[in-house]
C-alpha cells in the first residue's frame, strides 16, 4: 500500500496554532508544484491537507507534519503524515461517516480528504494519538 | 538590588559631580550607533532626561530599577523604547542606548590600580544599567508586538470590502484565507450592507480563495444563511474547475444555493431575476 521510496528531504511542519494551519497548505502547495501535479490534484491535496491539519489541531490538540516526495519508479507523489499525541478516536467506522462531528463542523473534514488523496492510512486508538499518512501520485 | 545604599549614593555624586562630560559622551556613543537616523537635538534630549531621571531616582537611594523611587526613570525609559520601536530601530540599537553609559561612566571611574571597591561599585553601577537595559528591551518588544496585532487587524478590515455593484446587487469578493475571525468580519459587513443599501442580492466571489474546505464551506453557508434570514438571496460566485471537483470529493453540499462560475454570470443571474435584460444595442452602432 505505501510502497516508494522517499526522494529528497522530507519538511516538517508543527501544528500548535491556527497560522500553523495555514503554513502546512502553503508547504504542500509548494511541493505539490514542485513535483508537477495537475491544477486538480494540486487542489485536492491542498485541501486534504487542510482539513487534516485542522483535525490535528482542533482535536488532536496540535502535533507535528512531514511532507515528502515519494517514487514508486513509475510516478511521483507527495506523502503527508499527521501525528498528534491527543485523545485519539474511540470509534473510527463513525468518525468515518459522512456528517458525523464532535465539534461543530460539516463532518465531512476526515471522510472527505479520504476521497481526496490516493492513498490513506490512519493508525489511531483511544488514548493513544492519532496518526494519519495520505499520498497522491501524479498521473 | 542591583545597589546598596552606599553606592546608589556615590554613583549620584559621579552623576552630578561629572554631569554635562557624562551626557555629552554618552549622547556620542548613542549617536554614533544610530547613524544619524535620529536628530542630534531630540537624541541631546531624551539621553538629558535620562540622565535627570537617573540622578533624581539615585538622590533619593534608589538600590535598584524596580524600586518605588525609581517610577519615573522607568517611565522615562519605556517611553523611549516605544518611541525608538515606532521609528523602526532595531532593539539592539535602543539597547544601545542605555548601555553607552557604561562607557561614559568608565571615563570617570579610575579602575586601574583601584581597590576592590571602586571594582566592586564598578560592577554594581552597571548592574544597574542591565536591569534598565533590559527594562528597554522588555518595553521595546511589547511595543513591536502591539504594532503587529494593529496591523494585523487594519489588513483584517482592508481584506474584506462589500461593494455595490448595481441596483440592489452587492458584491463580496473574499480574497485569501478566510478563516473564523475574518468569516465573522465578511458576514458583519455584508449583512449591514444589505440593510443599508436596501439590496435584495448578495454575490459572495470566492475566486480569490486558494483552497475551499469544509471551513470555508461552513463560513460561506451560514453567511448565506443569515443573509436569508433578512430576506436577501445570496449567490456565489468564483468557483473555478479545479475548485468544483474538490468540493463534490469532499461531499460539501450548497443545496439550493445558486452558484455561478464568475462574477460576471451571477450578475447577470441577479439582474435576470429582478427583470433586468441586458441587450446589445441594435442598428447603428457607437463609434
Amino acid at each position: 500500500m505505501t510502497a516508494g521510496l522517499d526522494v529528497g528531504t522530507p519538511q516538517a511542519q508543527s501544528i500548535t496554532r491556527d497560522e500553523d494551519v495555514v503554513r502546512v497548505r502553503q508547504l504542500v502547495r509548494t511541493v505539490a508544484v514542485a513535483i508537477k501535479l495537475s491544477l486538480v490534484d494540486q487542489t485536492k491535496l491542498v485541501t486534504a491537507a487542510s482539513e487534516l491539519a485542522r483535525n490535528t489541531l482542533v482535536y488532536g490538540g496540535g502535533g507535528d507534519v512531514l511532507v515528502s516526495v515519494v517514487d514508486n519508479g513509475r510516478r511521483r507523489g507527495v506523502r503527508i503524515v499527521f501525528a498528534d499525541q491527543g485523545p485519539g478516536i474511540a470509534d473510527l467506522d463513525l468518525a468515518l461517516t459522512d456528517g458525523y462531528t464532535t465539534g461543530g463542523g460539516l463532518g465531512l473534514g476526515l471522510s472527505g480528504a479520504r476521497r481526496l488523496v490516493d492513498e490513506f492510512d490512519i493508525v489511531t486508538a483511544a488514548g493513544e494519538g492519532t496518526r494519519i499518512t495520505v499520498t497522491k501520485w501524479s498521473r | 538590588m542591583a545597589l546598596s545604599a552606599d553606592e546608589s549614593a556615590r554613583l549620584a555624586n559621579l552623576l552630578g559631580q561629572y554631569g554635562d562630560q557624562i551626557v555629552k559622551r554618552w549622547t556620542d556613543n548613542v549617536s554614533s550607533s544610530l547613524a544619524g537616523r535620529l536628530s542630534t537635538a531630540e537624541l541631546s534630549r531624551q539621553i538629558q532626561e535620562l540622565h535627570t531621571s537617573l540622578r533624581a531616582a539615585l538622590d533619593q537611594r534608589a538600590v535598584g530599577l524596580f524600586d518605588e523611587v525609581a517610577v519615573e526613570l522607568r517611565a522615562v525609559l519605556s517611553e523611549l523604547s516605544r518611541a525608538r520601536a515606532r521609528q523602526g530601530f532595531t532593539a539592539t540599537e535602543t539597547a544601545i542606548s542605555v548601555f553607552a553609559l557604561k562607557d561614559a561612566l568608565l571615563e570617570h571611574i579610575d579602575v586601574s590600580g583601584a581597590g576592590p571597591e571602586v571594582m566592586r561599585d564598578y560592577v554594581a553601577f552597571t548592574g544597574l544599567i542591565d536591569e534598565m537595559g533590559l527594562l528597554t528591551f522588555e518595553t521595546y518588544a511589547n511595543a513591536r508586538e502591539e504594532l503587529v496585532a494593529d496591523q494585523a487587524e487594519q489588513l483584517l478590515e482592508l481584506s474584506t470590502p462589500v461593494v455595490k455593484i448595481w441596483e440592489g446587487v452587492v458584491a463580496v469578493p473574499l480574497v485569501g484565507t478566510l478563516d473564523s475571525a475574518r468569516a465573522q468580519v465578511v458576514m458583519e459587513r455584508l449583512l449591514q450592507t444589505l440593510v443599508d443599501t436596501g439590496s435584495p442580492y448578495a454575490i459572495i466571489d470566492i475566486t480569490g480563495v486558494p483552497a475551499v474546505d469544509t471551513q470555508v464551506a461552513q463560513h460561506v453557508l451560514k453567511t448565506v444563511v443569515a443573509a436569508r434570514l433578512m430576506g436577501a438571496d445570496c449567490i456565489i460566485s468564483g468557483i473555478r474547475p479545479q475548485i468544483a471537483q474538490t468540493i463534490v470529493s469532499l461531499g460539501i453540499e450548497f443545496g439550493d444555493i445558486v452558484t455561478k462560475a464568475s462574477l460576471a454570470d451571477a450578475l447577470r443571474h441577479a439582474l435576470r431575476l429582478q427583470g433586468i435584460e441586458t441587450a446589445r444595442r441594435t442598428g447603428r452602432r457607437e463609434a
